[in-house]
Formats: structure tokens, sequence, C-alpha cells
């Protein structure tokens, strides 16, 4: 929940104050929850208003329709990896060095090694705050794509956008590791 | 011929469709293009693997849902839980 708020406000203290009012509002409110939504979707939404009023009272919050360069256009793999679009035989394929190398995951550690996870927590930290708000609803909270539009009241198309980029650099990250591992 | 169907789209193109094609948002067409290619393009293949590998990973993070609050905070929020309960 920190993760998510953080998204909306300036720094970690008003970020758990946010959770705080959150948890608060959720008491308040639980007498009145009616079962039309999941409890979590319930409680996110909460969060997610309160982290806005916060937010735009921070002067912070960036409206969807101008999303940051960063956060919105632009290649999410380094162009650099594929031949060009002139290349005579393959125009816009993997080039040698550029091809995505299998990576050695070792599915009988089953449970998530210390060292991937922090970096992949660092990873997703250092998104931009939209897709960070994305990539940790839908993929980290498990929420379903409908619940997160619904939350963040972005388009299905937006939210793709996001999710997408927020993965990519987060798939980046995890490439740099294991190409690291095996040299 | 469905060997031919896999290069009506470049690798650099597929790589920015990969979580459309993950969440079944593509149309059929672009869907089929893409599962055709995938079988003819191992580059492709491992990178759509590493996509769904990342997600997975994402999945397996600690929510942290008890280290969110600081003591100070959670104390008070027991507090005003306790205040609400109906007696």
């Amino acid at each position: 929940m920190l993760r998510v708020a953080r998204g909306f406000v300036s720094t970690e203290a008003s970020a758990q104050e946010v959770v705080q009012d959150t948890w608060l509002g959720v008491i308040r409110g639980l007498a009145s929850f009616e079962e039309r939504s999941s409890l979590r979707t319930w409680v996110f939404r909460i969060l997610v208003n309160i982290a806005k009023t916060r937010g735009v009272r921070e002067q912070r919050t960036t409206p969807l329709s101008c999303l940051a360069a960063d956060e919105g256009t632009g290649p999410t793999v380094d162009p650099s990896r594929f031949r060009d679009l002139h290349d005579p035989e393959w125009p816009g394929h993997w080039t040698p060095a550029g091809t995505p190398r299998r990576w050695d995951t070792d599915p009988e550690a089953g449970i998530l090694r210390g060292e991937i996870r922090d970096l992949v927590s660092a990873a997703v930290e250092a998104l931009p705050p939209r897709q960070k708000e994305v990539v940790v609803l839908r993929d980290v909270q498990g929420l379903d794509s409908e619940e997160v539009c619904e939350l963040l009241r972005m388009t299905a198309g937006n939210q793709r956008v996001l999710l997408h980029r927020g993965r990519a650099k987060v798939r980046a990250a995890l490439e740099v590791y294991y190409s690291r591992e095996i040299a | 011929m469905s060997g031919e169907r896999g290069w009506e789209i470049d690798c650099i193109d597929l790589v920015e469709l990969v979580t459309g094609y993950l969440e079944g948002a593509l149309d059929e067409e672009q869907h089929v293009t893409i599962e055709a290619h995938l079988r003819l393009c191992d580059g492709c293949h491992t990178y759509v693997e590493q996509m769904r590998e990342t997600v997975n990973i994402l999945g397996h993070l600690p929510l942290h849902a008890a280290q969110d609050l600081p003591d100070q905070i959670r104390r008070q929020l027991l507090a005003a839980f306790r205040a609400q309960r109906p007696r």
C-alpha cells in the first residue's frame, strides 16, 4: 500500500499518512461496505482517492493526458539490439549480439532468491510513478485489469501501455542480473 | 505457410506487443501472426518467456503488509479500530 501511495505523493512520510488515513477510512466505512466489489478493490479505492487528493494538494499529480515522455512513448528495448530497417536480409530482427539469452533460472529454488527479490523491488521502486502504480497493483498485488482501470480511472489501453513499459524495465533489470551471473 | 505468416511482423515491433499478447488484448489477426513468429524466432520466444518470468517474479514479491506502518501509527490505528467496534 505504501508503494502505491508513494506514486501519488512527494514524500515517504506523506505516503505513510495516506496509508494511515486509508485504514481509518476502512474502519469507518466497514459498516457501509457492500459486497459489490471485492474488499481488496474497495480498500485500494479508498487509498487511491486519499492519495490523489493529497497529491493534488502537493501539486504532484499528472493528468493522464500528459503522461511524461518516459512514461508513455519510445521503444522499450534498445533499438541497437535489432538490425536496421534497411538490412538486406532480416530488417528489424534481433542482431546476433542483441538476441536475448536464456536465463539460468533455478526452478528447484522454488522460493525467490533474496538477491532477485531485492533487485526486482529496486527496479519497481525506480519506475516512473504511473508505471509503478500499475505494475504494483496488477503484478504485485494481483488485481485484474478491470479493477486497476477503475481504481486509477484510466482506459484499458493506457493501463496496458504503462504495464508493458513497467514490466519491460523490470525484465531489463533481470536481464542484466542474469547475464552478469553467466559471465 | 504459417512460416510466411510469422515473418509478417519484425522482432522490433513484436517486443512492443508482448503485454497485449499476454493479456489476450490483440485482435485475432495480430495474435495469430505473433504465435507464428514465436514458433520461428528463438530470440522473440525467449523474450516473451522472460516477460512471463518477470510477471511471475513480481507476483512473488512480499507485500510488506505488516511492515507498511511504523509502530506508532499502527498503535493509533488499533486504538481507532477498538473505539469503532460495537460493544
